[in-house]
Order: structure tokens, then C-alpha cells, then sequence
């Protein structure tokens, strides 16, 4: 949310949505598993899902490459190391190899990393992009149906603008994929998007292949201010709102998987309300769930455990720092800003230790955005994070810092076995920093998406202008 | 609370004058640091001394006077107190929607001064300070004509304390906000902005006959024509908010028709009208991370305020970025990060933002200024840098935040 010059009288904002909180890596992660090839299909479970027909397909395919070195260069790898003056190659998508004693094939591009440093793609749990999209005009706020205070029959990729210029601006700042979330308006606000950040036409060439379906859910203010005329008004009715959602989402789950059992008959009705509700009950569909206050996170794991799922991440978790250990305990994340707070009253606790001492407690801590703006400089909000821990005597490494924006948020998403670290056999999410990014002057130079160079500040060839970029002059000044 | 307190604020209720508050007597000499007094080079290993709340003596070689409390800044830096040209610290008890004290309703209300809804208990004061923030411009909100713009030290038990200058500026509001105050047309716009100057100006010629119900009706009460006359005298800037290049051209035109002094906020398009404003010597404020482009501005890039800078004009950094307006010294950071350079964005959150609003007793470091200055760990535009001493008017002011308080009470699960 961009203040801009001249306040309005009363701001109220319904797109900044849900916490979402990380972990601290105390042991060094799990290796990754073999990679998916390329372009896999998502992964298809209909033996236990409420249809039984390919819906909204990925159309996303890597572009081939040659492949890289980039040598001399700082790897922060988000796997638990930092090491100097060291190479990493990749190719075909794949990092192949990184460390000291790297030889690069023959046909391989060779970059000099001399001062530079290289780190995962960055990965965002909570934007709006495409959904709220510039030039923000009525005609594409897209983010809220606010229509119903439980809506999990929306999906955010079918309001999704891949011309949106916001995007190419999040790509220049490192980000390779990112969560498209309906906004907060809603109990229940339905399906996110796991998408690439790559030039395309459709959504459906975003949409990254395999990665889960999530579902937003909101606590607090924004659904009970939004309906307080029809209700829910209160907390207590956001509360009996989400419960009579899953209680009818849990008959409607019961009613098909007995009719999948045999296929007997005629199928059960589809009401795509619950069909989003039981693949949440079957633990298909993961819970992004916006809510900043303590107390209300404690009911929200309550509320999954009435209901037999789990909370993958809280989003905006303003107050995570006070039950991280309750949060660490039930290993739901919590994705947070660095120093966005104050603004209304479940953000009124905010604290610049929330990231650092929800890791100190083993949970794991995500810094996210919510932002078109701070998309572009997530670096910079996880350096501030990591800063105020280190200032207030938090014991904190880099690498642990970098995770709250590459391999906890790949967590979030549920595609951590694929992207978020460098590592071998990992996807070729790959930034190069002009300097160290846990510095303001840094900037991503280059930027590979699964070995795609999507972005090289160096070359204009590679920085893609939307549609929505042609054709606007500034006459006589020549830039 | 002291009687004095009660009388002081009894004062301000009957718009009596209230005495100017006296400056500290205690003299301080901090010693070791490197200096960046933006009024001129780096100084090595300097001291300053500060007495009476303001900078006795500044450089390389300067004695400590016997007496003075000594701090010392070796391997630090010192910067003059950082001045926020769109600030909001104070105005509130907290920065809480629904507790705002910016703006009223309406559109012409030049004579409407935020001030009295200034709180210096407010959260958001100790919090601008921890960013190293001494000094800002609150604007009021709104569109149009919103109103006076307060100059204020973060510092202070009462607001008299606070102000340093009560009607600093104008506010007009040239922008896409402004559209339906002139019936939906920029056009518009710019002729209801002509008759309110020309009335106002009427008015001033004809007061009498005003009074006496003489003359055509004017186009807004007297009292918010009379808050216009110090601006069309040219003695007190108008802040124009302007984004889009037409708008910038048409406060140019409304500085050149009445003879105005004028500086541009926003200015997203600047880029494109660099050699203008150059020529024009209008400062503008920008935020060097707004790069969205908007129909309020689709030329908007991050190297506006260096291209703006190789034009000639002179740019004052303000920042908008959710975090709050602590992260004024990230904004000018990032400015350098596109292009800047880094004295230039150092004078762009101190001297022109001092200069632009005629405060000339603030933004730099040199003998005679008011002793506003921060004790920096380091470079102060990095984030592994922290204000380590924050001074206002000579006095070391605190950096505990409610934000502190809380992080102390939490540290350890469950709290006590």
C-alpha cells in the first residue's frame, strides 16, 4: 500500500490480507527430492477428488538454455551456507553443481561474479499481483468477491492479468514465483495461484506445474467490518462462520468419497464451494490464513484441529512473536513484514524482532509482502528483519535470514523439493546481485527462472516491458 | 502535572501568543566521529560542541570547554537531525486508522492548520526519532486546498515545544485527487484555483467594502481567503501536489501567473520536466521507490530523482513505504541505489528540505544552527546501521519505543 502525497481521511485496506510465519532452520534442511521433469503435469490425485476431469491446466514450459557458470562469486545457498569465491553451474533448469572445484563445460556461458553474489530465486507467500493490478483503476480490482462472506468457490488465477506492469517490476527484484491471494474481505476468500514470475500471455503459462492449490481464509477486522451489516459482525461470528463452512464441506466430502469408493450410481452434485473445503479436509489444498492478533491465531488452530486440517501459514502474524512457540509447536509458518505495523488495530503490536525471535523459537519465519511496491525489494525488508534481530542480540546467521525469503516461503507453497536453495538437482531460480544484498545499494543484475534469463539489468533485451508498457511517450525528452 | 503546564495549554485553547520555550543550558562536546555536515565536506575525527541547544563550535580542532559533558563518537557517524518532508509523526496519539488528525472536510480550507491535533505523547514520535527523524512537514490530507502545513522538532512535552514553524505552507493539490473540486475537468480545476486568488486578492484590496456587503460575492469566506494573501505575497511557499506532467506545467504556470513560491510534491513524471523546473527553481519532493505506473503518473521510474538531480533541480527525498516514515533514510538509500549520489541524498533529507520550507536555523551542521543532530553506528542510509544518539535542540532524546517495550517483554515464552 503506497501512502502516496496528501493522506486520505480514512484508508482502509482490504488487499493487505493474512500473516504468514517461518521457521528457523536449526538443523540443516531435508536434501532435496528428485526434481519433477520439467513441466510436470500437477500432481493428479483423482481417486480422491471431487471431479474427475482436467481443470485449468498448466501450460508453463521452460525455455532451453546454454549452460551457466558464474564464478568468484558469494553463494548464499539458503541450505545453511555462505561461501566465498566459489562457482555454480547450471543448466537444462537444473543447478548442476556449486562450490569450489566447479569446471564448466565447454558450450557454457561463463559469468564473472567477482564482488557479486549469487542466491535462490526469491519466493513471495502473499501478493496481489495480476489480481490488484496497475494502473489500479476500478475496472481491475479483481481481488475481493465480495459478495459472500465465505467464497471458496473463486479461484485468484481467473482474475489473474499476466499484462500487469507491476510484474516485470517484481521480476527486477529478484522474485521468481510468488502466491496470488484473493484479498482479506472474506472468511474464507478462495483458491490462490502458485505462479512463476516470467513473461507470458495466460495465466496458465505462470502457473507453476505440481505446486498445491492454497485457500485464503481471514481473521479479524477486515470480513467482520466488511459485512457488519448481514453479518458476521464479530469475532465470534467470523468464528461460527468458518465452522459452518467445514461442517458442510465434511458431509459434502463424506458424500463423494463414499460415491468414489465404488462409482456406484450417479456422482454426487459438484458445488465448487466445497469441493475447495473437502480437498482442505483431505489435505490437497493448503490454508494461507490472513490474521495478525495472537489470541485469534490460537483460535484458528483450534478451528483445524475441530476440523482435522492444518494451517500452513499465517499471514501478517503481527503478533506471531508472542506464541512462537505455540506456532513452532503445530508447524504452521508465519509470514511477516519487517516494520509494517500500527496501521489499525490488530496491527498495533507490530515489532521489529517479530521475524527474528519467531526463528529463535523454531518456527518458521517468512517475510512476505503484500505489496506491489515491496514485492520489488524483498532483500531489503529481510535485511531490515535481520538487522533488528542481530541489534537486539538474536542469534541469527545470514543464511538462516535469507530463508525467510527463498526456501520458507518455497515451504509455504509447497514446493520447497524444487526451489528456495541452491542446491544440486534444484530448479534454476537463480539471482545475481550486484552486491550484497543484505545491502540498500544492491540490485538483482540478472535473474534466471528455471534457467530462463528473465531479467539482465545490463541488457535490454532481457527486460520485458507488459503491453500495458507500449507506447507511452514523453515527448521531447528522449528517454 | 504542573500548574505552568495547565496554564500553557489554557493559552493555546484562547489562541493566546505562547512565550518561545528557552533552549537547554547544558554544553555537550562530542568528539571522535566523522562529520557529515552536508554544508560542506566530511570532517575526520571533529567535534562538536553544542550549548544552549545549539552548535557553538564545529571542526577538526576544536577545543572541549571545561565543564562540558564529553561523548564520544569515535568510529561513528554524525549527520544533521533528519527532516521528513511528508511526515505524520504527532499527528494522533497513534498512526491507527480512525485516530488521524491530518484533514478535514471539505475543499477550500487553506485556513485549517493540523497543529492543535498534534500529540507529543504520540506513539509514532519516538518511533520517527529511532530513524534518526528530527524534524518534519506535517501535511494535512484531503484534496484541493487541505490546508497549513506545521514544521515540527520531534521533541517536546507540549506542542508549542514541538512547532518550529506554525505555517510553513500551503497545500494545493494539483493531482488527479483534485479533478471533482473543479467539476471533473483539470481545466477546471485551474480556473476555480484563479478566482480563489483573484477574490482573495480582491479581498485584500477591499476589505471595507467586503465587510460593508459592498462587493460581488466572493468565492469562499473570508477567513480562508485571508489564509491565501501570505501565499500570494510570496511569503509563504505553496506546496503544490503535482504527479503527471501536465500538472507540473500548470503549477508552473500558476507560479509565473501570481508570482508564487512554489514547490512540487510528487513530481513522478519529473523526469520529463527537468529542464523546467531547473529553470523555474522550483524544488521538488519526491519518493525515490515509487515506480508504479498509474494514471496519476505513467511515466513513474526510479531514477526520477537522478535525472531530476541532472537537470538542476534541486529534489528532496520524502518516503511513503508501508514501514513508516523511520524509513526515510532506507528512501534516500535507495535513491543512491538508482542512481544518486550519496551527498546529494544526504542533502535531500536535511539542508533542501530546510531550505525549501524556510527553516534556517536547521539542516546542517554549522555554527549558530540549532543543535539537531543524530549519532549514527554507521553509514546511515544501510540497514546495519542504527541512530545510536538522537539530539534535538541540544538535548539527547530517547529511542524506547512502545515497539521496545513489547519486544522486551516477549523475549523469552511465556512472558512475565
Amino acid at each position: 500500500m503506497h501512502r502516496g502525497f496528501v493522506r486520505a481521511a480514512s484508508l482502509i485496506t482490504l488487499g493487505a490480507c493474512a500473516p504468514a510465519r517461518a521457521q528457523a532452520p536449526v538443523t540443516a534442511p531435508a536434501p532435496a527430492p528428485a526434481p519433477p521433469a520439467a513441466s510436470a503435469a500437477p500432481a493428479a490425485s483423482s481417486d480422491t477428488l471431487s471431479f474427475d476431469r482436467p481443470q485449468y491446466l498448466s501450460t508453463y514450459r521452460r525455455r532451453p538454455n546454454p549452460p551457466v557458470v558464474i564464478r568468484n562469486a558469494t553463494l548464499i545457498t539458503a541450505a545453511g551456507q555462505e561461501i566465498a569465491n566459489a562457482s555454480i553451474l547450471f543448466r537444462d533448469g537444473r543447478i548442476v553443481t556449486l562450490g569450489a572445484g566447479v569446471q564448466p563445460p565447454a558450450d557454457a556461458q561463463i559469468i564473472d561474479g567477482t564482488g557479486k553474489f549469487v542466491t535462490p530465486g526469491i519466493v513471495d507467500t502473499h501478493s496481489h499481483l495480476g489480481v490488484y493490478a496497475a494502473p489500479g483503476t476500478q475496472a481491475e480490482s479483481d481481488g475481493n468477491e465480495a459478495t459472500n462472506p465465505v467464497t471458496a468457490e473463486v479461484w485468484a488465477e481467473h482474475s489473474i492479468w499476466p499484462q500487469d506492469p507491476q510484474i516485470p517490476l517484481a521480476i527486477a527484484g529478484g522474485v521468481t514465483v510468488m502466491q496470488v491471494l484473493p484479498g482479506s474481505a472474506n472468511l474464507i476468500g478462495g483458491r490462490s495461484a502458485t505462479v512463476r514470475l516470467v513473461p507470458a500471455r495466460t495465466v496458465q503459462d505462470m502457473k507453476f506445474p505440481g505446486a498445491p492449490y492454497g485457500v485464503k481464509m481471514a481473521c479479524g477486522e477486515n470480513p467482520k467490518r466488511v459485512y457488519q451489516n448481514r453479518g458476521p459482525s464479530t469475532r465470534m461470528g467470523n468464528m461460527a462462520g468458518y465452522r459452518a463452512a467445514f461442517i458442510a464441506a465434511e458431509q459434502y466430502r463424506e458424500r463423494w468419497d463414499k460415491w468414489l469408493k465404488d462409482r456406484k450410481g450417479d456422482p454426487p452434485a459438484r458445488d465448487l464451494r466445497n469441493e475447495t473445503l473437502a480437498e482442505v479436509l483431505r489435505g490437497h489444498i493448503s490454508v494461507q490464513n490472513h490474521c495478525y492478533r495472537a489470541d485469534e491465531m490460537a483460535q484458528m488452530l483450534d478451528l483445524a484441529k475441530e476440523f482435522g486440517f492444518t494451517i500452513r501459514s499465517f499471514h501478517h502474524a503481527i503478533e506471531g512473536y508472542k506464541i512462537a512457540d505455540l506456532l513452532a509447536a503445530n508447524g504452521t509458518a508465519a509470514s511477516v513484514w519487517s516494520d509494517w505495523g500500527g496501521f489499525k488495530m490488530e496491527a498495533f503490536d507490530e515489532i521489529l524482532e517479530n521475524a527474528a525471535l519467531l526463528t529463535q523459537a523454531g518456527a518458521r519465519a517468512v517475510i512476505h509482502t503484500d505489496d506491489p511496491n515491496g514485492i520489488q525489494r524483498m532483500n531489503q525488508d529481510m535485511a531490515k528483519a535481520y538487522y533488528a534481530g542481530v541489534r537486539a542480540g538474536i542469534p541469527l546467521t545470514r543464511d538462516q535470514a535469507f530463508r525467510w525469503i527463498t526456501a520458507n516461503p518455497a515451504w509455504v507453497l509447497g514446493i520447497d523439493q524444487w526451489t528456495g536453495t541452491l542446491e544440486s538437482g534444484k530448479m534454476a531460480d537463480i539471482v545475481l546481485w550486484s552486491g550484497d544484498p543484505f545491502s540498500v545499494y544492491s540490485k538483482a543484475e540478472k535473474v534466471w527462472n528455471e534457467g530462463w534469463l528473465v531479467f539482465d539489468r545490463l541488457d535490454l533485451k532481457h527486460q520485458y516491458k507488459t503491453d500495458f508498457n507500449i507506447g507511452q511517450t514523453a515527448p521531447g525528452v528522449g528517454r | 502535572m504542573n500548574t505552568l503546564r495547565l496554564v500553557s495549554r489554557a493559552a493555546l485553547v484562547f489562541g493566546l501568543a505562547v512565550p518561545a520555550v528557552p533552549l537547554p543550558a547544558q554544553t555537550i562536546a562530542i568528539t571522535g566521529g566523522t562529520v557529515y555536515p552536508v554544508s560542506g565536506p566530511k570532517l575526520v575525527n571533529a567535534t562538536i560542541v553544542i550549548e544552549a541547544g545549539r552548535i557553538k563550535a564545529i571542526g577538526a580542532n576544536v577545543p572541549v570547554p571545561a565543564g562540558a559533558t564529553r561523548v564520544d563518537a569515535t568510529g561513528k557517524w554524525i549527520t544533521p537531525g533528519l527532516i521528513h518532508a511528508n511526515a505524520n509523526a504527532g499527528l494522533g496519539v497513534a498512526g491507527l486508522n480512525g485516530q488521524q488528525e491530518g484533514g478535514v472536510q471539505g475543499e477550500v480550507n487553506p485556513s485549517f492548520n493540523p497543529a492543535e491535533g498534534i500529540d507529543p505523547a504520540a506513539l509514532t514520535v519516538p518511533i520517527a526519532r529511532t530513524g534518526g527523524i528530527t524534524g518534519g512537514l506535517l501535511l494535512p490530507g484531503g484534496a484541493f486546498f487541505p490546508g497549513q502545513v506545521p514544521a515540527v522538532n520531534f521533541a517536546g512535552d507540549r506542542m508549542d515545544d514541538m512547532l518550529v514553524k506554525k505555517n510553513a505552507a500551503l497545500v494545493l493539490d494539483l493531482s488527479d485527487n483534485s479533478k471533482g473540486a473543479g467539476g471533473g475537468s483539470r481545466a477546471g480545476t485551474m480556473s476555480r484555483i484563479r478566482r480563489l486568488f483573484n477574490d482573495a486578492q480582491e479581498y485584500a484590496r477591499r476589505r471595507p467594502e467586503f465587510l460593508k456587503g459592498n462587493i460581488q460575492p466572493l468565492s469562499a469566506p473570508a477567513g480562508e481567503l485571508e489564509a491565501l494573501l501570505p501565499m500570494l505575497r510570496g511569503e509563504e511557499p505553496l506546496a503544490i501536489v503535482a504527479n503527471r506532467r501536465i500538472d507540473m506545467a500548470n503549477a508552473l504556470r500558476l507560479k509565473q501567473e501570481f508570482k508564487l513560491h512554489i514547490v512540487i510534491y510528487g513530481a513522478v513524471e519529473g523526469w520529463q520536466m527537468a529542464k523546467e523546473l531547473a529553470a523555474a527553481a522550483v524544488p521538488v519532493i519526491i519518493e525515490p521507490n515509487r515506480d508504479i505506473p498509474s494514471f496519476d503518473g505513467l511515466g513513474a521510474r526510479l531514477d526520477n530523482g537522478t535525472l531530476l538531480r541532472e537537470g538542476g533541480v534541486e529534489v528532496i527525498i520524502a518516503q511513503g513505504d508501508p514501514g513508516g516514515e523511520r524509513n526515510l533514510r532506507y528512501a534516500a538509500g535507495n535513491a543512491v541505489r538508482n542512481g544518486m549520489s550519496w551527498d546529494d541524498a544526504l542533502k535531500a533529507i536535511t539542508q533542501n528540505p530546510a531550505t525549501a520550507f524556510g527553516l534556517s536555523d536547521y539542516g546542517t551542521l554549522e555554527r549558530g544552527k540549532v543543535a539537531n543532530l543524530v549519532v549514527w553506528s554507521g553509514d546511515p542510509f544501510e540497514f546495519s546501521s542504527a541512530a545510536e544518539k538522537v539530539y534535538i535542540r541540544g538535548v539527547e532524546t530517547s529511542l524506547r519505543t512502545r515497539e521496545t517495550e513489547l519486544r522486551d517483554k516477549y523475549r523469552k515464552l511465556p512472558p512475565n
